[in-house]
């Protein structure tokens, strides 16, 4: 069995140019989603029509403009103007100041109106939730005033994740992606390949007991897909300040019973597959896009039609995604995941089954 | 004949479903023996390979391999049988050491003996100095030989081979035969199946199975005589032609 490993390994290690692919994919890919394909928005063109011209609605002005997400481009004195602004790509967004700002913030009537170039409304939506969240917290910081009770016309609270960081939506996504591809595709390949070359009858013919060789080929691959997610959960924390609020340990566990997940279904791919085309042709399929699109990663699972969000609640990654965001936004323990956790611990079975079964047939 | 039994074959019967796969083999091979297993594709040589080897249950009949029955004690038939596929394997991204080390290991040889077992066994085939070479680089015939010496590496009683010739040229096949006769005289019993007829006229013994029967078995000599005919080609050729499917 340990000779086994020890080949197992050497394997890996020989082919350097995948193992290139399997160490620096999280790491480009994190990168990749964290920066580039992100979906916050960074410097959007902002315009300005202040009518209170006052203390408060430059202090406001100020505090937007510092947030990161808008840049002032100009100020502009009349409505009429924003369609030409827009136009002109000036501007992105227009926020329109009322008159007596101070005084209204002071008797609870201040009126602020957003504007927004809705030609991508994606954009438009954020923006406008940025612009929401920072108001929001700019009356927030008016507590000091004399007044008692300060309220502007806005009430909409971001939890956990305050400032919409794409990042903290990425990180579990890719989590789930990675370990799928290295978990499921490497090993239902390298289970493939044996078949392949014949070497796979001839590991049967030996004393080695089949669960033997299925331990013997999947714990590198645990192995790797634990550093793989170590290293994307390291990128997150450093580099894009992700936060771990729960438990550290539970999160390793929930991996860990991730990727045992996705080596059973590696292992079911490879008894069903009889070359490493079909087996890539499989993972990559029937595997990877579902993961990508139907898990919630990249298109939210409440916009799906109901027959989209029944298939996704087959995705194993699905129910991963939900397990790692709540550990590590909102702090949460094995209470409030069990469930996740429990339909994770039955794929792991479903999938364990069926490749013995298969197994057995192929045997017989 | 009072020569030791290294695999008895009683009324073995194999059945898919409605199709018998093994109509009633039996046959049995002695210690040192080389014995040949001919049959067209199809014929069922590989399904009787198969469960001899512990790989598969019959449906029923008696058999033993090194005196250990296949239905209870398939764990010790597979520690005392070697086993040499038709696409010779070994993994082509390890050296010729990592092979031997790994297939060493599986069988659960020290790593004293998995040295010494490689050295004698490379030396033999005069090939030491390939020792640290990829598989993949190494020819073919030398790939043959060495996928035949993992397979008799822990001293197995029996060693089987699955068409081990298939794809090298004559010359090798030849030399490829020189291995077998000389592992069969030190006493490993040798169990091979092949589709060259003249190969079968190196074995000692050979059975040719038509439509899951064996049809005739015999040596090589009196088969020709029995069938009255030149060569194993056409003793072949006369029994296949039987065959129900073809």
């Amino acid at each position: 069995m340990i000779a086994f490993i020890k080949k197992e390994v050497q394997h890996i290690l020989r082919d350097y140019r995948t193992m290139i692919i399997l160490f620096g994919m999280p790491l480009i890919q994190v990168l990749i989603f964290g920066f580039a394909i992100t979906n916050e928005i960074k410097n959007a063109n902002l315009v300005v029509i202040d009518h209170a011209k006052d203390y408060q609605s430059v202090r406001l002005i100020q505090k937007m403009t510092s947030s990161g997400y808008f840049k002032l481009s100009g100020y502009a004195s009349t409505v009429d103007e924003s369609e030409q602004l827009f136009k002109s790509g000036k501007a992105k967004q227009i926020l329109v100041i009322e008159n007596d700002f101070a005084e209204g913030l002071r008797q609870n009537s201040a009126r602020i109106q957003i504007i927004s170039d809705a030609t991508d409304p994606n954009v438009a939506e954020q923006l406008k939730n940025y612009t929401i969240g920072i108001i929001s917290s700019f009356t927030a910081e008016q507590r000091d005033l004399p007044s008692p009770a300060l309220k502007v016309n806005v009430s909409s609270q971001m939890y956990f994740n305050p400032e919409l960081k794409g990042v903290f939506l990425f990180v579990p996504g890719t989590m789930a992606v990675i370990l799928m591809l290295v978990s499921a595709m490497m090993t239902s390949i390298s289970i493939a390949r044996e078949k392949e070359t014949g070497t796979m009858e001839v590991l049967l013919v030996s004393p080695l007991k089949p669960w033997q060789i299925i331990v013997g080929k999947v714990t590198p691959y645990v192995v790797l897909s634990f550093i793989n997610a170590l290293t994307i959960l390291a990128l997150g924390f450093w580099v894009f300040g992700l936060p771990i609020q729960g438990s550290f340990i539970l999160l390793l566990a929930e991996i860990l019973l991730y990727i045992i997940m996705s080596l059973s279904l590696g292992i079911f791919i490879s008894t069903i597959s009889s070359t490493q085309q079909i087996a890539m042709m499989l993972s990559m399929f029937a595997l990877m896009l579902p993961t990508i699109l139907l898990s919630g990663f990249v298109f939210p699972i409440e916009n799906m039609p109901s027959f989209l969000q029944g298939l996704s609640c087959i995705m194993p990654s699905r129910w991963f995604i939900i397990i790692v965001r709540d550990i590590m936004l909102r702090g949460n323990g094995l209470t409030h995941i069990w469930m996740e956790t429990m339909i994770l611990c039955l794929m792991i079975l479903f999938f364990l089954g069926l490749s013995i079964k298969n197994f057995k047939v192929r045997l017989q | 004949m009072d020569r030791e039994k290294v695999i008895e074959v009683k009324n073995l019967v194999k059945k898919f479903g409605s199709f018998t796969a093994n109509d009633n083999l039996t046959f049995d091979v002695y210690k040192g023996e080389i014995f040949g297993f001919l049959g067209a594709n199809g014929a069922g040589k590989t399904t009787a390979m198969k469960i001899l080897c512990g790989l598969s249950k019959p449906s029923s009949g008696d058999i033993r391999i090194v005196g250990y029955d296949v239905y209870h004690e398939t764990e010790r038939i597979k520690n005392s049988i070697g086993y040499m596929s038709q696409k010779f394997s070994l993994y082509d991204d390890l050296t010729v050491w990592e092979n031997f080390r790994f297939f060493g290991g599986i069988y659960g040889l020290s790593r004293k003996e998995i040295e010494s077992q490689t050295q004698l066994l490379l030396n033999r085939l005069g090939i030491w100095s390939y020792k640290d070479r990829i598989i993949s680089s190494i020819p073919l015939g030398w790939k043959q030989k060495l996928a035949f010496s993992v397979a008799i590496m822990h001293r197995p009683a029996i060693v089987f081979l699955d068409e081990p010739t298939g794809g090298v040229d004559p010359v090798t096949r030849r030399q490829f035969w020189d291995l077998i006769y000389q592992a069969a005289s030190e006493g490993y019993t040798v169990f091979v199946t092949t589709h060259y007829m003249d190969e079968a006229e190196y074995c000692d013994r050979v059975s040719i199975m038509v439509d899951g029967r064996i049809r005739a078995l015999d040596t090589p000599e009196n088969l020709k005589s029995t069938f009255d005919c030149q060569d194993m080609q056409d003793v072949f050729i006369k029994l296949a032609r039987e065959a129900k499917y073809q």
